[in-house]
């Protein structure tokens, strides 16, 4: 700000030594004053320059500061976010936030806010010299100013609405893109490319309508007020010149004044286009503060302690579950208690609330009523932190981030050493597909894990689960994109591992050999505990049971039945 | 994560080489707009010489009027001034309309191109790369090219008429003076290439962090939910801290240099007006030089140093535009597809009967990952694909829609060679539901209804009601309207394949191909869309990749692959008793199912309503 101010004085300082040079030293033969005048200049632009430097250094240098903090801010947000708001979000909608409208923010406190008090200090101070200097003339010459004002104002109207219509039909464009892309197999099956392009032309169109129409905005107004100006100048060099015939003003003033105009006219348009600034920073600032605010509706509770070392005693408390927006209830009271080191295995229909279950365990959502406990400690009443540190998990979605594929299996524990990565790989049955990579574990799998099979990336997640070497594991349909060998391979590796140390297993799975040997199945049907017990029981007992089991056996064929007992 | 970053940084460093071929090809971009350059540039002059003009009308207002007490003359003078000004702006304002809509249509044209070009690329040229990279080239660089061509070349244009204009007109008024006055060039010259170079270096820096910025972030927000399983918040946080401050820090650096430059370029230009007034104020004593030409001097002075600082802003402009061009042309210039050879046959109505014939494919040369693969499919036949995961079955598949050609040998539909009808026309006759279905976000209508523009509501119902997904469609808050997120979130993922199948019975094909289409589908929902169907397969010919064998048993023809051969085919019967690698697999997977078969068996133990099995 003193720096600004000081840039300031030494500019207006500038047409006061012309004038005096002009009209000391030239029009009255004082070859002293020239010199004085030019050495004046001299010391007024060093002046300037260090200052103007300061001033634009220390703001940006400040901007990037709040960029900074700003994108910390929100990316500590989105990792204390838990589920139930990704459920809804849109990746590029927030990646946006952190970007772009970060950037449009920073802008606008870097050069805006300088710029801004910049211009009003200059424009105060020239106004107050020009009224000093000659009244009149600066009345006069100061017509247009009003005008120039009001062709800002019109324009910073107009363009305030269409940058937003232009965002937002960009934001339409890309997520068009973004979605032919992501799904472009899905478009070349159907042979629907004529549909993409069309959807993709007809937004592009408007964009570019839109940006027609902002260069439009900016062919009329801005020559208009450099016309205005201009005028400005006409004013003073033809009243002014008058003036100077009259002898109420001096060639040396009459020059000096014009220089002024200048200053003057700079800062309005620097107004001018700040202005136009304001609303595009402000609506990005809203986008950025809407997101800063959102509730972090899963987060330590005031008092939150860390939970101790657990044996691995879960239990469902008539624990009800509703998704945010959701009409009806996915979990209706769900009650049942696992003792440390037993396996539970969950079936039930597509829907039914499985995978929901099993993410209230570490909190990725909170129970809408009941309780979830561990080992007796309510979740809720421990840190996240804690929680989360003693449960490995493999998510339904396998995602591989891009890396190499030691990475991806350290991503857990990135301390890990080769040799435990490479156990917990040949314990998922990983290590043999890897060792045939190029470059073995230091292969990098791209976004997505493309370049390998389904199942190959469901092994590459059951080996990340098995390194962090967790109390209680959750296995969310992690097996369904791999053969049976495979599967079955895993399965014996999981066991041993379960009987080295005691473990207790949440399973999901839709096959029943996956679950057959679980000390607990619990199916569930439509967000209710049906039927629970072990294979033998309920067998016996069960109907839904049956049903599940008969439906993966074949066609009940007299041959097939002889084949399967014979095999 | 980093080498990936490294690597793609140093590919587009290896291009960064042939800057004057990009520039060349986008100039050849505005050739369809001559006429409209033309009329600009012919504006550009006139705006030009407006501008130059009046510093001169001002000077002599001064000197033959002003100080003669002219009062008429400095009023004819005035309305020469005014003239002049409203001459200036029109010209300006017609240019700038006239260069901008040339930009701006530019633009869109490269956009159109770039999402048709991302249509007919083929699907092997997706598999590598990160697709926030693509919609990087079609955003921020095709972002940074509308900077410069919307603004800055109309202002490098402009720029370099005006200096035109106004070096003629100080050499005009008073050569002397002019040149003295130049003397102040070539130190601006040499001090605006020093930053210049300086700040290449610094924002290049700088633009690497952002890329890295941005890139973390992209793959965070989509792996947040591994961010929460395994714990990893507070390590994310503190790693995107240092990423984020290394982004503060180079562009702090930057920003040192840029922001002496304006001061730099303010102190030189107070200096020429320094010059002037002195050796001008020298003249003037002597008498070759009058008040009034010396203040028009003073203006053209400062004139003369706005174009020069814009031209090196909009060359740093352009630097960052060519390297946008050139990624932008990298994709135009990607081989599409083999396109359809002239005189291709449209694929006619077909019965269904499909044939390898010895085809061999690899994704890239010497890693071969099919061999020799030879079979036939009878019209209406259901064959079904097994073996271990990474066998080269859905490279099969998809190698029927010709996602990818083969490297050797023929695939034929009812005996034609894919290779010789249309793409377009192929895949009309097929439909796929692949291992992740890919949902839209929109309706589940016209999600349903995607790969045929004219099905009706009671088809698209239809279709849901046969794969049983009717029923929870309708507890939706909105039913079939019900508007569904980002590939499909908030269905859970049994639900996304319920949905993809509907899709493809809407499609209404006669050849399908599931591959593990229903493995996160609960098995009796699973039964239920088998016997649905029965019915909606009946005379189709299918193709079936599942890892659960009570999906495939039922198949006329089974195909067993492993490592990129056919090891074994033949009915279930047959392959059972042929007791190899089927047959294994078969056993692993029943090997607990045979005892609840006993169970089950006992009289007793029957429940009521449990399936005789």
């Amino acid at each position: 700000m003193i720096a600004t101010l000081l840039v300031s004085v030494a500019n207006l300082a500038t047409p006061q030594l012309i004038r005096y040079a002009i009209d000391v030293g030239v029009n009255e033969g004082e070859r002293r004053a020239i010199w004085l005048a030019v050495l004046g200049l001299f010391g007024v632009a060093a002046t300037r320059g260090v200052f103007s430097f300061l001033q634009t250094f220390l703001a940006e240098r400040a901007s990037q500061g709040v960029a900074y903090d700003l994108r910390d801010r929100l990316f500590g947000k989105i990792e204390r976010l838990s589920f139930a708001y990704f459920d809804q979000a849109q990746t590029g909608q927030l990646l946006t936030r952190l970007t772009s409208d970060v950037e449009q923010i920073r802008t606008f406190v870097g050069t805006g806010i300088v710029q801004l008090a910049a211009a009003a200090i200059m424009f105060v101070g020239t106004l107050v010299l020009l009224i000093e200097l000659n009244w009149r003339l600066a009345l006069a010459s100061l017509l247009t100013i009003p005008a120039i004002f009001a062709v800002l104002f019109r324009f910073v109207r107009t363009i305030g609405p269409l940058f937003g219509r232009v965002q937002a039909i960009l934001g339409r464009l890309n997520t068009t893109l973004q979605e032919s892309l992501a799904g472009v197999r899905t478009v070349r099956a159907f042979g629907r490319e004529p549909h993409e392009i069309r959807r993709y032309g007809a937004v592009n169109d408007e964009l570019l309508a839109a940006n027609l129409s902002t260069v439009q905005a900016f062919g009329t107004n801005f020559p208009l007020v450099f016309l205005l100006a201009n005028l400005g100048t006409l004013v003073v060099i033809g009243y002014g010149g008058l003036e100077v015939i009259a002898g109420r003003l001096t060639i040396g003033e009459l020059v000096a004044f014009n220089a002024y105009l200048a200053f003057l006219l700079f800062p309005i348009l620097t107004i001018g286009f700040q202005a136009s600034g304001i609303p595009r920073a402000g609506a990005s600032a809203l986008r950025v503060f809407e997101l800063l605010d959102e509730r972090e509706d899963v987060r330590d509770a005031p008092a939150a302690y860390a939970l101790p070392d657990v044996s691995g005693a879960v239990e469902f408390r008539d624990v009800r579950f509703r998704y945010p927006g959701s009409a009806s209830e996915t979990l209706k009271g769900v009650s049942f208690a696992v003792e440390p080191g037993q396996t539970v295995a969950l079936l039930g229909t597509t829907g039914s609330g499985k995978s929901t279950l099993v993410n209230l365990i570490p909190r990725f959502y909170d129970t809408t009523a009941g309780a979830v406990l561990i080992d007796g400690h309510d979740v809720r009443d421990v840190t996240l932190s804690s929680l989360r540190s003693q449960i490995g998990i493999v998510l339904q979605e396998t995602l591989l981030f891009s890396g190499t594929v030691r990475d991806n299996i350290a991503y857990g524990r990135p301390d890990a050493t080769k040799a435990e990565v490479e156990a917990a790989a040949r314990a998922a049955q990983a290590d043999d597909f890897i060792r045939t990579l190029p470059l073995g574990y230091a292969t990098v799998i791209g976004e997505r894990g493309v370049g390998l099979s389904g199942g190959q990336r469901q092994r590459i997640a059951i080996a990340r689960a098995l390194l962090v070497d967790r109390c209680l594991l959750v296995l969310d349909d992690s097996t369904s994109a791999v053969d049976a060998t495979t599967e079955a391979a895993i399965q014996e590796a999981l066991d041993a591992l379960m009987r080295d140390r005691r473990r207790t297993a949440f399973v999901i799975a839709q096959r029943i050999s996956t679950v057959r040997d679980a000390d607990l199945i619990i199916v569930l049907d439509d967000g209710r505990i049906a039927a629970r017990g072990t294979h033998e029981e309920l067998t016996r007992e069960s109907a839904l049971y049956n049903e599940i089991v008969g439906s993966q056996l074949l066609d009940g064929t007299a041959a097939d039945r002889s084949e399967v007992i014979r095999a | 994560m980093s080498q990936v970053i490294e690597s793609l940084a140093a590919a587009s460093g290896e291009q960064a080489d042939d800057r004057g071929a990009i520039a060349r090809r986008l100039a050849r971009e505005l050739s369809p707009y001559t006429p409209r350059l033309v009329r600009a540039f012919g504006l550009l002059v006139l705006s030009a010489g407006a501008q130059a003009s009046a510093p001169w009308l001002i000077g002599r207002a001064i000197d033959q009027e002003i100080t003669q007490g002219d009062r008429a003359g400095l009023l004819w003078t005035m309305a020469l001034l005014l003239a002049v000004y409203l001459g200036g702006m029109l010209a300006t304002r017609a240019q700038v309309m006239q260069v901008g809509t040339v930009g701006q249509d530019v633009l869109a044209s490269l956009r159109r191109r770039l999402f048709e070009r991302f249509q007919r690329l083929p699907l092997i040229f997706f598999d590598r790369r990160p697709i926030g990279d693509l919609i990087s080239r079609v955003t921020n660089d095709v972002d940074t090219l509308n900077q410069f061509l919307s603004q800055g070349v109309t202002q490098l244009l402009g720029s370099f008429f005006s200096l035109i204009g106004i070096i003629i007109a100080m050499l005009v008024l008073n050569w002397r003076l002019a040149l003295v006055s130049f003397t102040i060039i070539p130190i601006m010259l040499l001090t605006t290439s020093a930053f210049a170079k300086r700040a290449r270096r610094a924002f290049r820096t700088a633009r690497e962090t952002t890329g890295n910025v941005t890139a973390e972030l992209q793959e965070e927000i989509s792996g947040i939910r591994e961010a929460q399983a395994f714990n990893r918040t507070e390590l994310n946080i503190e790693r995107f801290r240092q990423r984020n401050a290394a982004n503060r820090n180079a562009n702090v650096s930057a920003v040192g240099v840029t922001s002496g430059f304006a001061p730099a370029m303010d102190v030189l230009s107070t200096l020429a007006t320094a010059i002037v007034i002195g050796y001008g104020g020298m003249l003037v004593f002597q008498g070759s030089l009058t008040v009034g030409l010396l203040t028009a001097f003073l203006i053209y002075v400062q004139q003369f140093f706005r174009p020069i600082q814009l031209a090196s802003q909009v060359y740093t402009q352009a630097q960052a535009s060519l390297a946008g061009a050139e990624r932008i042309y990298a994709i135009l210039d990607e081989p599409i597809e083999a396109p359809d050879p002239t005189g291709t046959l449209e694929l006619q109505a077909v019965r269904g009967e499909v044939t390898f014939e010895n085809v061999s494919f690899s994704y890239e040369p010497g890693r071969p990952v099919l061999n020799d693969i030879d079979f036939t499919i009878a019209a209406g036949q259901t064959v079904a694909l097994v073996g271990p995961t990474g066998a080269g079955k859905t490279t099969i598949v998809n190698l029927i829609p010709r996602f990818y050609e083969p490297d050797q040998g023929t695939i034929r539909v009812d005996g034609t060679d894919i290779s010789q009808v249309t793409r377009r026309s192929l895949r009309t006759h097929l439909a796929l539901v692949p291992q992740e279905p890919f949902l839209f976000a929109g309706t589940i209508a016209a999600n349903i209804g995607y790969g045929r523009e004219d099905a009706s509501r009671q088809e698209i119902e239809a279709a849901a009601r046969a794969v049983d997904a009717d029923r929870f469609i309708r507890q939706l808050p909105n039913g079939y309207e019900t508007l569904l997120g980002e590939r499909g979130s908030g269905l859970s993922e049994g639900q996304r394949q319920l949905l993809a199948f509907a899709r493809a019975i809407v499609a209404d094909p006669r050849i399908l191909i599931l591959d593990e289409a229903t493995s996160r589908i609960d098995t009796r929902t699973e039964r239920t869309i088998q016997q649905a169907l029965g019915t909606v397969l009946r005379g189709r010919t299918s193709i079936v990749i599942a890892h659960r064998l009570s999906t495939v048993h039922n198949a006329d023809l089974i195909l067993v692959i492993d490592a990129g051969r056919i090891v074994e085919r033949g009915t279930h019967a047959h392959l059972i008793e042929h007791n190899g690698l089927y047959a294994e697999l078969y056993r692993r997977q029943f090997r607990n199912a045979r005892t609840t078969r006993e169970t089950s068996l006992e009289p007793e133990a029957q429940p009521v309503g449990a399936p005789a099995s």
